[in-house]
């Protein structure tokens, strides 16, 4: 079978190579000579009849081999030639002959026409429409890029993102529709409509308006003018009064103020003549001036001025001149014009008497029998303590001073007895401290003059009130104590005293209570230095006091805690200055704090704290190998030990670790160690916003909550990302709402303008519709 | 000596009207409040156990339809109306406030296919198996009047999908091409192809409402220009795009929602890879709808759960999921962006809460401050260990459990692999691809 099909595929060889070799005499032959040409097509025939034998059509297009002049026009073909036919070779022939010129001339005029490029496939134009109109789109689109990238960093998005549009109705139209309803609305609409105020329009009123109208040019350049001659007359005389206040000569004003009252005197005088009623309106102003200055008081001796002045009074006579000057005024000023004032004058200082009197009455009611007996208690402990000081010190001085003092207010008039006085005094007083205090220096006194000074100020009020009656008496308890006036005062407010039951508890409680804290300033005065003097004292020479052992114990355990904390520490200072302080403090607190410390004696806290921190200090020392093995190479028995030398051979000592960081703060135990408890609540890695950890601790450090922040700034911190009105619908952003204009006016107009494309479609439709 | 007395001045402590809050004196001095940072510490903590505690979101299920719930629709104007329609041909509506359904029709002999309202809430279309498109009137017919549709067009194919445009009256279908239809004529005014395979869905861009996007079976998107009555481009992926979904906030994005369970979001400008490959799912996702925000969105899947994404992660942030609920085929955010709403295989629509541990109602001004201080916390300290775990804890069911370790150990054995063809190969002849350039086959312009 094989060597069969062999010998066919031989054959069929052959056949084909005939083939090849056929067509060339074939081609050669028929444009010659037509003659042959049956001949020609039998043996053709013949040809394909013996090519088709072996079923397959072994066609074979002709090839040209060789030049030759004649070509089958059956076979013509592209292939082999490889030439492109041109215009110009046809031309070529029909240059000769003239018959051909006009052919000639058309197919030049083809000649220099150029063809129309072949259309692009379907496919590839709908790419390339595609193309344009993605990138047209997305063009469209970039315009959201900004908004798009606003709204995803915004800190808060309010949706729904538009808002109700709040109307620009104007008011009236606004108020037509509204009513005043309640009584408070209808008063402010009369009152609106009696004055013509506008009502609806706020721009201007009826008048405004008809003065708008009404308002020739020349008028209104008058008007211009009358306010610009009264714009500069005010200016002017603004200037003149702000030069004038600015003189300051005492003599200048004084003129001026008395020129001023004679002016009013004659005025007064005319008036009197000519008007009388007018006059006597004049007179009750005047005397409404003086009632207005007994108010006021204002030019008796308690102002500011005069209390400069009366402390000035001692050593300037000008002063004391001013001073009498101002209440000679003062009693002008008061006096009253008409009749009958004497007697009221009385009537009112024994009325200012009944009132201030009893002030210092009460103390010693209360001292007596007071009606709360804690007050008493106090108050006689008061009293007590201050009896108990005066054996030691001399408390006297400061009362005495204070008695003094105060008397030096009551009489303004004799300026030169109380300097005298005065003199006396402070030479007394030296005298009496020098004997008493040798040892204290002078600058101690300084402190509690000074205080004395200050109670004796706050004190100066209410003995200023005390009238001229107790001048006299107060001549004579100048050089008695303190309780000597008191005694006396005694005397006359018995008679008031009805009348002060019904407020006595308020008022009592006052005055005592100022009594008392002046008692306590004067003890604390005598006190405060005491303690600290005792102090140094104590460390000069600690056996020389033996009287108080108490303070003794508390310096002991002073320095006792100093020796505790051996380094010296700013903790320590703390604690050693408190206790200096501590005794400036009062009496009641110092008791308090030392039933605290008696009730907590046992507790030693501080050397519980060190004791703690010696150990700490140790465990967290690196600890020494000691790799000894007892009766290694040595003989064994009991109570075997190894040698010193082995033990130091074999032990091995562990490098000191870095210094601990607490080394230098006696009163702090930092422990260094990883504590695991706390580290599962740590964060071990930068989380991914944040770029270095410190951005990230100080976002944490930060607190938000209320307890750290104000009101404002809480809201403001927690203020959340995205807030949603419940029961409103979110609608998708539109370009209006963002303030773009809408891009598609409508898209469906766009579609049915857009002709071309619908029009080929709906032709295609058709034809589809056609063809089916 | 000075009396000190106490004297405060009633203007700092009397109220001007009784409406006035009291002023509480409050000293802010650092040294009085110390331990700052442990103590938010605690309550952020305390906050997010409490947000686990109250974490209940399911809210309802409305029952009634017969056969699964094959897609729905929210009404634009009423946030209490949705529209669904089943697998047996049958379209319900329903009052979320009463939860009830309030009309029943049925609409189409076959699948409702695809649903949508029109912007102005008036009517509805559906198209179903039947090759028909109808209109129906958003209010039940009067008394005597038979329920019937507005309008019945008849096509020559099947309908899979329908979109109603969000300004005018215009829809667009879906099958084996796009149509887009004038709703006053029975034919379509254009219809545009590109590829022979059918078309599953098509949605109107809500912000350029110009555009519309398609996914069709044959594994590609395919965006269209309306005015200009041409295709714009196409993406083919790796499967088959089951849905996609615009973002109501930013004109260029979408999400498509595909078979190989992941979700891709992309700049509808650069198709060549997504910005974000979302996943989570352990089954082909089938819908996907945004939050009116723009900010998230929430996914539906085969795997019998339903996902809440943001838009810029790639995990989702809240899975959903009951004992009885089946593949879920059909989800919807609603307008007001609070609540969710699912259809599935086995007949019942869900009403979820978009944020599960949401206190439902009105809120005092107090319980509001204290939300969002709480909030805030949270996300100051979303990092630390213990807050993060308790934060992610969710329970899931079983099927799904495994199904993530599973997954889980086969994409790690895919990374492996990978990183091994690297170590052994000339450095330079393999590629390193990106996840998110990973699932994109092509780009045709």
């Amino acid at each position: 079978m094989s060597e069969v099909g062999a010998a066919e595929s031989l054959l069929a060889l052959s056949q084909q190579e005939e083939l090849e070799d056929l067509p060339k005499d074939y081609a050669l032959s028929p444009s010659e000579d037509e003659v042959d040409i049956d001949g020609e097509r039998k043996h053709q025939k013949l040809l394909e009849a013996i090519s088709s034998l072996d079923g397959k059509n072994r066609w074979k297009l002709a090839e040209r081999s060789e030049a030759s002049l004649k070509v089958s026009e059956f076979s013509v073909t592209s292939e082999g030639s490889g030439e492109k036919l041109v215009l110009s070779d046809l031309l070529g022939p029909v240059k000769t002959s003239s018959s051909l010129a006009v052919v000639k001339k058309q197919l030049n005029r083809v000649k220099s026409k150029k063809t129309v490029e072949l259309p692009l496939n379907k496919e590839e134009v709908e790419r390339i429409h595609r193309e344009v109109a993605f990138n047209k789109t997305s063009q469209a689109l970039s315009k959201w890029d900004p908004i798009v990238l606003k709204n995803r960093q915004a800190e808060q998005l309010v949706f729904p993102l538009k808002k109700e549009q709040s109307a620009f109705a104007p008011i009236e139209h606004v108020l037509s529709g509204w009513k005043a309803r309640t009584p408070l609305e209808q008063e402010v609409f009369n009152l609106l409509h009696k004055n013509k105020q506008p009502m609806t329009d706020p721009l201007l009123t009826p008048v405004e308006k008809a003065s708008l109208k009404a308002m020739s040019l020349e008028e209104a350049k008058m008007r211009r003018a009358e306010l610009q001659r009264a714009r500069a007359l005010q200016s002017y005389y603004e200037a003149r009064a702000r030069r004038e206040k600015k003189i300051k000569s005492k003599k200048y004003h004084k003129v001026l103020k008395k020129g001023k009252a004679r002016k009013a005197l004659k005025d007064f005088e005319k008036l009197r003549k000519v008007n009388p009623t007018a006059a006597l309106e004049e007179l009750e102003k005047i005397e409404k001036a003086r009632m207005m200055e007994r108010m006021s008081l204002k030019h008796q001796n308690s102002g500011k001025w005069a209390k400069s002045k009366a402390i000035m009074a001692k050593y300037d006579l000008e002063a004391r001149q001013a001073m009498q000057e101002q209440l000679a005024r003062n009693k002008e000023l008061t006096q009253k014009l008409q009749v009958a004032s004497n007697s009221e004058e009385e009537e009112e200082g024994v009325e200012e008497e009944g009132d201030l009197v009893p002030d210092a009455v009460n103390e010693i009611q209360m001292d007596a029998d007071g009606p709360n007996p804690w007050m008493l208690r106090n108050h006689s402990r008061g009293t007590k303590e201050a009896k108990g000081q005066d054996p030691e010190q001399l408390p006297d001085p400061v009362a005495h001073e204070a008695s003094e003092s105060e008397e030096e207010e009551d009489r303004p008039g004799a300026e030169e007895e109380t300097l005298l006085n005065e003199f006396e005094e402070r030479r007394s007083l030296r005298r009496k401290s020098g004997l008493n205090q040798d040892a204290e220096p002078v600058s101690r006194q300084e402190p509690k003059d000074s205080s004395s000074q200050e109670v004796l100020s706050e004190l100066r009020a209410l003995a200023q009130k005390l009238n001229k009656e107790k001048n006299q008496s107060g001549k004579q308890n100048m050089s008695s104590t303190r309780t000597v006036p008191v005694v006396q005062r005694e005397g006359p407010p018995k008679a008031e005293e009805e009348p002060l039951l019904l407020q006595r508890p308020e008022r009592a409680h006052t005055v005592q209570e100022l009594e008392e804290l002046a008692k306590e300033g004067c003890f604390q005065n005598e006190e405060v230095p005491r303690p600290g003097r005792e102090g140094q004292q104590t460390e000069r020479n600690p056996n020389t006091q033996p009287g108080v052992p108490k303070e003794k114990k508390r310096k002991e355990q002073m320095i006792d805690l100093q020796n505790l904390l051996t380094t010296k520490s700013p903790s320590v200072k703390s604690l050693a200055i408190p206790t200096t302080v501590e005794e400036l403090e009062d009496e009641e607190e110092r008791d308090q704090k030392q039933m605290i410390k008696e009730a907590f004696a046992g507790d030693d806290v501080i050397r519980d704290f060190l004791k703690e921190k010696r150990e700490a200090v140790e465990a967290s020392k690196p600890k020494d190998v000691d790799l000894t093995l007892p009766g290694w190479g040595e003989w064994g028995g009991m109570g075997l030990k190894p040698s010193a030398k082995k033990r130091r051979r074999f032990l091995i000592k562990t490098p000191e670790g870095p210094p601990r960081k607490d080394k230098n703060l006696p009163n702090v135990i930092i422990n260094e160690k990883r504590n695991v408890h706390a580290a599962a609540h740590q964060v071990r890695v930068l989380p991914y916003p944040f770029t270095h950890h410190q951005q990230f601790e100080r976002t944490i450090q930060t607190p938000i909550g209320s307890t750290w922040n104000t009101q404002r700034a809480f809201q403001k911190l927690t203020t959340p990302k995205v807030v949603t009105k419940p029961g409103h619908i979110i609608k998708p952003i539109k370009a209006e709402d963002v303030g773009y204009r809408s891009s598609s006016r409508s898209d469906l107009s766009v579609v049915q303008r857009n002709p071309k494309q619908l029009s080929i479609r709906h032709k295609k439709q058709l034809k589809k519709n056609s063809v089916d | 000596m000075k009396v000190k007395m106490l004297s405060r001045n009633p203007d700092n402590y009397v109220r001007e009207t009784k409406l006035d809050l009291q002023r509480v004196p409050r000293n802010y001095d650092p040294t009085l409040h110390p331990f700052e940072v442990p103590r938010e510490y605690v309550r952020a903590l305390n906050a997010t156990k409490l947000e686990r505690v109250f974490a209940k979101p399911f809210l309802a299920s409305l029952d009634g339809h017969r056969d699964g719930v094959n897609c729905l629709a929210k009404h634009p104007k009423s946030l209490a109306t949705v529209l669904s329609g089943a697998c047996d041909g049958e379209v319900r509506i329903w009052n979320l406030t009463k939860r009830k359904c309030i009309r029943t029709i049925q609409a189409h002999e076959g699948f409702v296919r695809g649903i949508c309202t029109r912007f102005c809430g008036t009517s509805f279309f559906t198209v179903g198996d039947d090759k028909t498109v109808k209109q129906w009137k958003m209010d039940g017919p009067g008394y005597g009047e038979e329920e019937e549709p507005l309008h019945t067009i008849l096509g020559k194919t099947v309908y899979t999908g329908i979109d109603h445009h969000w300004k005018e009256a215009v829809f667009a279908t879906c099958g084996q091409q796009v149509d887009i239809w004038d709703e006053q004529r029975t034919s379509p005014i254009c219809s545009m192809t590109w590829g022979f395979d059918s078309i599953s869905s098509v949605k109107f861009n809500p912000i350029e409402t110009f555009l519309l996007g398609s996914c069709a079976s044959d594994r590609n998107i395919v965006l269209y220009d309306m005015r200009q009555a041409t295709p714009l481009k196409k993406v083919i992926l790796d499967m088959r795009t089951n849905t996609i979904c615009w973002n109501p906030m930013e004109a260029f994005v979408f999400t498509a929602a595909n078979e190989d369970y992941n979700l891709y979001t992309f700049d509808m400008r650069a198709l060549d890879t997504p910005v974000m490959v979302h996943m989570d799912h352990v089954s082909a996702v089938l819908d996907v709808d945004y939050s009116p925000t723009g900010k998230e969105f929430v996914s539906a899947s085969f795997d019998k759960s339903i996902r809440i994404f943001p838009v810029d992660k790639s995990r989702s942030r809240e899975v959903y999921h009951t004992k009885r609920m089946q593949h879920v085929i059909c989800v919807k955010w609603t307008s007001d962006s609070k609540y969710i709403m699912c259809g599935s295989d086995e007949m019942n629509i869900r009403l979820w809460k978009a944020n599960a541990s949401e206190k439902l109602g009105v809120l005092t001004s107090r319980e509001k401050a204290a939300k969002d201080y709480n909030q805030k916390l949270k996300e100051k300290f979303q990092h630390h260990p213990h807050i993060k775990r308790i934060a992610r804890h969710r329970h899931l069911p079983k099927s799904i459990y495994s199904q993530i370790q599973e997954q889980r150990i086969m994409k790690e054995a895919r990374r492996r692999k990978e990183v091994n063809r690297l170590k052994h190969s000339k450095p330079g002849s393999v590629a390193i691809v990106s996840e998110k350039k990973k699932h994109v086959v092509a780009v045709v312009k």
